[in-house]
């Protein structure tokens, strides 16, 4: 259950980038993929992010898991659009060429698998850019990252309290719910769903107060040295802006331009080849 | 202590130590529901009681650190689900000053109102804002995103309702109530 998605130390181009520029990119990117449905335009994205992807010199190998997962998951949603709506391409692209008709209302038509396709695409583009951010940027830098593009540096410093004190909540999560299913509290499938949601309330308690407690002593920490004092804050982690970064930012404001001329010229979000 | 407009120190680690549990509890810690395939999430109980505890602003802001960790541990995010959850964590956070927990009290009334103000949080977050967004920015069909809505709002609420219920009502015992004191004769 470990498979979790985290940054991966290598040396290459994108590892050596500043995490402000793959932050500011990802976020350029996944706002262009977001407000576009034009076909072109997310099949380039795919591309133009696969190729990326390779650049940083990460394999498929390593993000197996992630990409299984979400396959499932697309699935899942793809047949559940289906379901409730099979008529939705022909809806939106205001045509109908049936390919063959099932039961029912149930009827395959090419604008509806048209859009399905372009539902999918829409989230492929995303993908390889947001898999390069997670695995390329280091956690520590991400605060910093935050920060240098205008999140108020308090809730940058929330974010790198988050990151630091995930494997610690994990550990104690671990430790309570083991010492409480030793004394017989059970959480799988042999108790009824009433009483496993009782008895996760009987792990969770310790967890909570330990948590609170733990604010405290960080926020007294914190408090004894300061921090909010001044109006500015340095970061250790943060990287120096170079060409190549602003380089980056320039492609992606590139591509959410285009993405957005996209709108004008199809005069829509969808492009109708019907 | 001065007064200080900003985010006060204790907030900005809650956030972070919030942030942190959401993404634990719903990154690890999977209740399996009688539905196959559908675990019912926690993490939302402890995100009321946070937001109880803490404030609109920390519920809203641990709620969306939270998810986008959970979404991006994942691969990629889904945006309209990650606003609508630190929607759910601002509108529990209204609650913060009806109920004020710190004094110890959780009786009826304030168990009643949290599960008020719980489930219109997952009501506004998982059948308006959830899928508003997803039909903007995905354009999915209307009557699948209510009905994942409503499935989400209503198993949300339960979950909430038993684990935020409970552990609200023994965190006011840890509390010291006003008054609690007699004065010996």
């Amino acid at each position: 259950m470990t498979a979790i998605l985290s940054y991966i130390k290598k040396d290459s181009l994108i590892h050596k980038m500043a995490g402000t520029t793959k932050f500011f990119f990802f976020l350029l990117w996944s706002i262009a993929a977001m407000i576009t449905y034009d076909t072109r335009v997310l099949v380039g994205m795919f591309f133009c992010g696969c190729i990326l992807f390779k650049l940083a010199g990460l394999k498929w190998k390593e993000v197996r898991f992630a990409l299984v997962f979400m396959f499932v998951l697309m699935t899942i949603n793809l047949v559940g659009i289906y379901i409730f709506a099979p008529e939705q391409g022909v809806v939106i692209y205001g045509s109908r060429q049936v390919i063959a008709k099932l039961f029912w209302h149930y009827t395959v038509t090419i604008e509806q698998l048209f859009y399905l396709f372009n539902f999918f695409m829409k989230y492929m583009a995303v993908i390889p850019i947001a898999l390069l951010f997670i695995l390329t940027t280091n956690p520590s830098e991400f605060a910093a990252s935050l920060n240098q593009i205008g999140v108020s540096y308090r809730i940058s410093y929330s974010v790198a309290i988050a990151l630091r004190y995930i494997p610690d909540i994990q550990r104690d999560y671990r430790e309570i719910s083991q010492s409480a299913q030793a004394r017989g509290v059970e959480l799988g499938k042999e108790a009824k769903l009433r009483k496993r949601l009782k008895n996760s309330a009987a792990i969770l308690f310790p967890l909570v107060l330990s948590s609170i407690e733990r604010i405290e002593t960080i926020a007294n920490a914190m408090e004894l040295r300061g921090f909010g004092k001044y109006k500015k804050r340095t970061w250790i982690m943060r990287k120096k802006m170079e060409k190549r970064d602003y380089a980056a930012i320039a492609f992606g404001v590139v591509i959410l331009g285009i993405s957005l001329y996209m709108i004008f010229h199809n005069e829509g979000r969808f492009y109708n080849p019907f | 202590m001065k007064k200080n407009s900003q985010l006060s120190i204790k907030s900005i680690v809650a956030i972070g130590i919030g942030a942190a549990l959401f993404f634990v509890l719903g990154r690890f810690v999977s209740i399996p529901s009688p539905v196959p395939n559908t675990t019912i999430n926690i993490q939302y109980g402890i995100l009321g009681i946070f937001s109880v505890i803490y404030g609109p602003l920390v519920g809203a802001v641990s709620g969306l650190i939270g998810h986008i960790l959970i979404d991006l541990s994942w691969g990629s995010p889904w945006w309209s689900w990650i606003i609508a959850s630190a929607v759910y964590g601002a509108v529990v956070g209204f609650s913060q000053k009806k109920l004020n927990i710190e004094n110890g009290v959780f009786g009826g009334k304030e168990i009643l109102l949290f599960n008020l103000f719980q489930i219109s949080g997952h009501i506004i977050s998982w059948i308006v804002i959830a899928p508003v967004l997803d039909i903007l920015i995905y354009s999915e069909p209307v009557e699948k995103l209510f009905a994942q809505g409503l499935t989400a709002a209503i198993a949300n609420s339960i979950s909430t309702a038993i684990v935020g219920t409970i552990l609200l009502i023994a965190y006011a015992k840890t509390r010291i109530s006003e008054g609690s004191l007699d004065k010996e004769d």
